[in-house]
């Protein structure tokens, strides 16, 4: 079993952040450190875009959208 | 004057808290080289003097943005007396992420704690006199919003500049397997002393298990023999640190920086209540609703574009002897009269009273007609984007525009521009482009918003369609209008593809909680922004105004410039004085240009009649009906009244659907006008840019005119008229 990712979640869903995939543009990774996706840290997915794509998310008291794309490369446990 | 530079995070409140130091006296720039843009202004306090700078606002800062660089070189280079960090007091982790990395510089710091109003109703109890005994900083609680605690940060920064307070930051720690590396670095960099007279150490030492490419060009260019040693000890020490926590460098940096931040959290924030925003939460959730979010943004982003063009253009509300002017009329009507008064003048040299009247006076006032627009753009779109929905634009429509290499912020420029296809202008169009933070998007944005109706081809198009499409108004309307559409989004496409190339800037965006803007905060930016389109677009607009008005001037006829008198005198009898103008701008430069392009564009169904009405049209597309007109011995047509030239183009035998189509089609497409040019230059930060958007553009039109021209003439609908 492949592990989930952010991409894999639908509104409503809480998670804990397991790691950042590697591949990706560069300075990505550093991108989503900075802005608050680290390891251990929990989510809420708040909703998808109309057209399902970006999604936001709530993480650290504060709202963040970002791709499909780049939300494939955030490997998440549910809880 | 001492100095103190104010950092902090998009959407902490940094820019009010900037305007209420700095009061209205601030000079907006760009930092050289980049487009990034540079806020300054004087701070007083009890006959004291401080001059402040508002860096740009960044979530970190790594080598990766401009904004980035710039804040960080900043703080290296200029060595400000004091780094004011604005922190959200109600989003206090991810914003201590950037303290700490401030601290790490070793800067001397004070942190701002804003919005502690905001953090108070969601239930945020913080204990400032903890945090700044933690930090061993000064922490100063405000308001930005209301100017609360205004004072008291202005007294602890002079404090703080006098040496009365300590704002030397404590060490961050990593952890002690990460610390233990970053003091042996840094050990090694103390002793590299060109290096470490100009970083701190231990930032170097930090920044280099990042792997900062910035900072490992300065070790390279400043450490000399002592460079390679020590970028080797950086890559054992990332290897170790990699074997023993089993991530990669960076990440455990960030993360432990963030584990810091939490740490410190922990220690002064109590949880008093709901920490939920529950405004936002209320308003996201039709705002961004899947059925709702569109039909709203559709409603909010068609008012911005009525406001726009009611207030500045239609609405008569300023009043002025006895009548009613919109702005724009107003400064229109203003320079008529200036040139009114300087054609009263004797005539002793035409040339110079055609140079100050048809080059200065309307150049400048072809520079200040834009005002009203500009600042009435800039005004509702500031309003929208801190009001925190220009972000929840960016998210609703990020998908769609994301296809074409554009993303969700580029419609408001292209709505600007005259995506409605009621009217518009790409100027404030461009300009509109400041709301996006990427700068790939932004450019792309930039170099096809001029594609769409702007307000000025309206008049073209009426009078062809008046000419030739008589009966098929709107549907002609409607054509041209999806037809822009296609145009741009291709041209998007194949620009993304193929010339501004490069992974897109992931998109990872805030979504701000929503607030009131601030009426002060928003005039302050308004006019600045419009003052700088002033300074900096205007002297090339005027430079080219003058060039433009050399070309359709010079030569002049040789019977006109025999001679004194003036041309009425000289010419022929039989010759009326619109004929004797058509004789005058055949003979010019632009008309010799004309001519001399005729064989190409002959493909495109142009005479070298219509190149000359194109070449008048690069001033202002609705010019293209004046210069038609005068070329063709009508006298100077009013682009509003154009049916006598609509009449003489639909009799003429030379004409027909299809030219006239083509032409459309030639004048929605080809090179925006100067003025759009000169905004593009500036924008861009690069003057060729705007030669490639002319080019470009105009190379882009007329591949289609033939396409059409030719396409048309294989069908057979080029016949002559009335045949």
């Amino acid at each position: 079993m492949s592990t989930k990712t952010l991409f894999d979640l639908v509104s409503g869903d809480r998670a804990r952040i397991v790691r950042i995939r590697g591949e990706g543009a560069p300075g990505l990774r550093q991108r989503l450190l900075d802005m608050g996706i680290t390891r251990g840290t929990e989510l809420v997915v708040e909703r998808h875009a109309p057209l399902g794509d970006p999604v936001e998310i709530s993480l650290k008291g504060y709202s963040l959208a970002l791709r499909m794309n780049e939300a494939r490369h955030i490997e998440i446990e549910e809880l | 004057m001492a100095g103190i530079a104010i950092a902090g995070n998009p959407n902490a409140g940094k820019t009010s808290l900037f305007n209420h130091l700095t009061g209205a006296a601030q000079s907006v720039g760009n930092y050289p080289g980049v487009t990034v843009e540079r806020k300054e202004g004087v701070a007083r306090l009890n006959g004291r003097r401080v001059s402040v700078v508002d860096l740009p606002g960044t979530y970190s800062l790594t080598a990766y943005s401009q904004e980035e660089l710039v804040a960080r070189n900043f703080i290296i280079e200029d060595g400000p007396d004091l780094v004011v960090d604005v922190l959200d007091a109600s989003n206090l982790e991810r914003h201590l992420y950037l303290a700490i990395q401030i601290m790490e510089m070793g800067a001397p710091l004070l942190l701002a704690l804003n919005m502690v109003d905001v953090a108070k109703r969601r239930g945020l109890d913080i204990d400032h006199a903890k945090l700044s005994e933690l930090l061993g900083v000064p922490v100063v609680p405000t308001v930005g919003s209301k100017g609360t605690g205004i004072k008291e940060l202005l007294q602890r920064c002079i404090d703080a500049i006098d040496g009365k307070v300590s704002v030397s930051p404590r060490a961050v720690t990593y952890g002690h397997e990460v610390d233990e590396e970053v003091d042996t670095l840094a050990e090694l960099a103390r002793g590299v002393t060109p290096l470490a007279a100009r970083y701190s150490p231990r930032w170097l030492a930090v920044k280099l298990l990042e792997g900062d490419p910035e900072v490992e060009k300065k070790v390279v260019e400043l450490g000399g023999q002592a460079a390679p040693a020590l970028l080797e000890a950086a890559r054992k020490a990332v290897k170790a640190i990699e074997r023993h926590c089993g991530d990669d460098c960076s990440t455990v940096i960030a993360e432990r920086r963030y584990g810091y931040a939490a740490g410190i959290m922990k220690e002064c924030v109590t949880l008093t209540g709901e920490a939920r925003e529950m405004n936002t939460d209320r308003i996201d959730m039709i705002v961004c609703n899947r059925f709702l979010g569109p039909l709203i943004l559709v409603g909010v982003v068609a008012a911005l574009f009525f406001t726009v063009f009611k207030v500045s253009t239609e609405w008569a509300w300023v009043p002025w002897f006895g009548g009613w002017y919109a702005p724009v009329d107003w400064v229109e009507w203003f320079f008529e009269r200036l040139a009114e008064a300087v054609a009263g003048l004797e005539p002793r040299a035409p040339i110079l009273h055609s140079l100050i009247s048809d080059a200065l006076i309307a150049g400048v006032g072809g520079v200040l007609g834009f005002v009203p627009l500009i600042f009435t753009m800039f005004f509702l779109i500031s309003a929208l984007e801190d009001s925190g929905y220009i972000a929840r634009v960016a998210f609703i429509l990020d998908r769609v525009l994301q296809t074409f290499g554009l993303q969700g912020k580029s419609i408001l420029a292209m709505i600007v521009s005259g995506g409605l296809g009621a009217g518009g202008c790409a100027v404030p169009g461009v300009l509109a482009t400041r709301t996006l933070r990427e700068e790939k998007d932004r450019l792309i944005t930039m170099l096809v918003a001029p594609f769409m109706n702007c307000g000025a081809k309206l008049p073209v198009y009426a009078m062809l369609i008046a000419a030739f499409f008589p009966h098929r108004h709107t549907q002609m309307m409607l054509l041209l209008w999806a037809f822009s559409w296609v145009v741009a989004l291709c041209a998007a496409w194949v620009l993304r593809k193929f010339v501004i190339r490069g992974e897109q800037t992931p998109f990872v965006m805030e979504l701000p909680p929503y607030h009131v803007p601030v009426l002060r905060s928003l005039l302050l930016h308004t006019w600045d922004r419009t003052w700088m389109y002033v300074k900096k677009a205007g002297t090339i607009i005027l430079a080219i105004n003058v060039l433009l008005w050399a070309l359709m001037y010079f030569p002049q006829p040789p019977d006109a410039a025999n001679g004194n008198a003036t041309p009425q005198a000289v010419a022929p009898p039989h010759a009326s004085e619109a004929e004797q103008a058509a004789d005058a701008l055949a003979h010019s430069y632009a008309g010799r240009f004309g001519r001399a392009l005729e064989p190409v564009t002959q493909y495109a169904g142009f005479d070298w009649r219509t190149n000359i009405a194109l070449v008048g049209g690069f001033m202002a597309k609705e010019v293209v009906v004046g210069t038609l007109g005068t070329v063709m011995a009508m006298g100077d047509v009013d682009p509003g009244q154009s049916e006598t030239l609509s009449q003489r183009l639909a009799g003429d035998p030379a004409w027909n659907p299809l030219k006239g189509f083509a032409l459309m089609i030639f004048v929605m497409v080809y090179a925006p006008c100067f003025v759009c040019m000169a905004v593009i230059w500036r924008e861009s930060g690069s003057w060729k840019w705007a030669l490639f958007s002319t080019v470009y553009s105009t190379i882009i039109a007329f591949v289609l005119t033939v396409l059409i021209y030719q396409g048309g003439l294989v069908l057979g609908l080029g016949a002559p008229q009335g045949s």
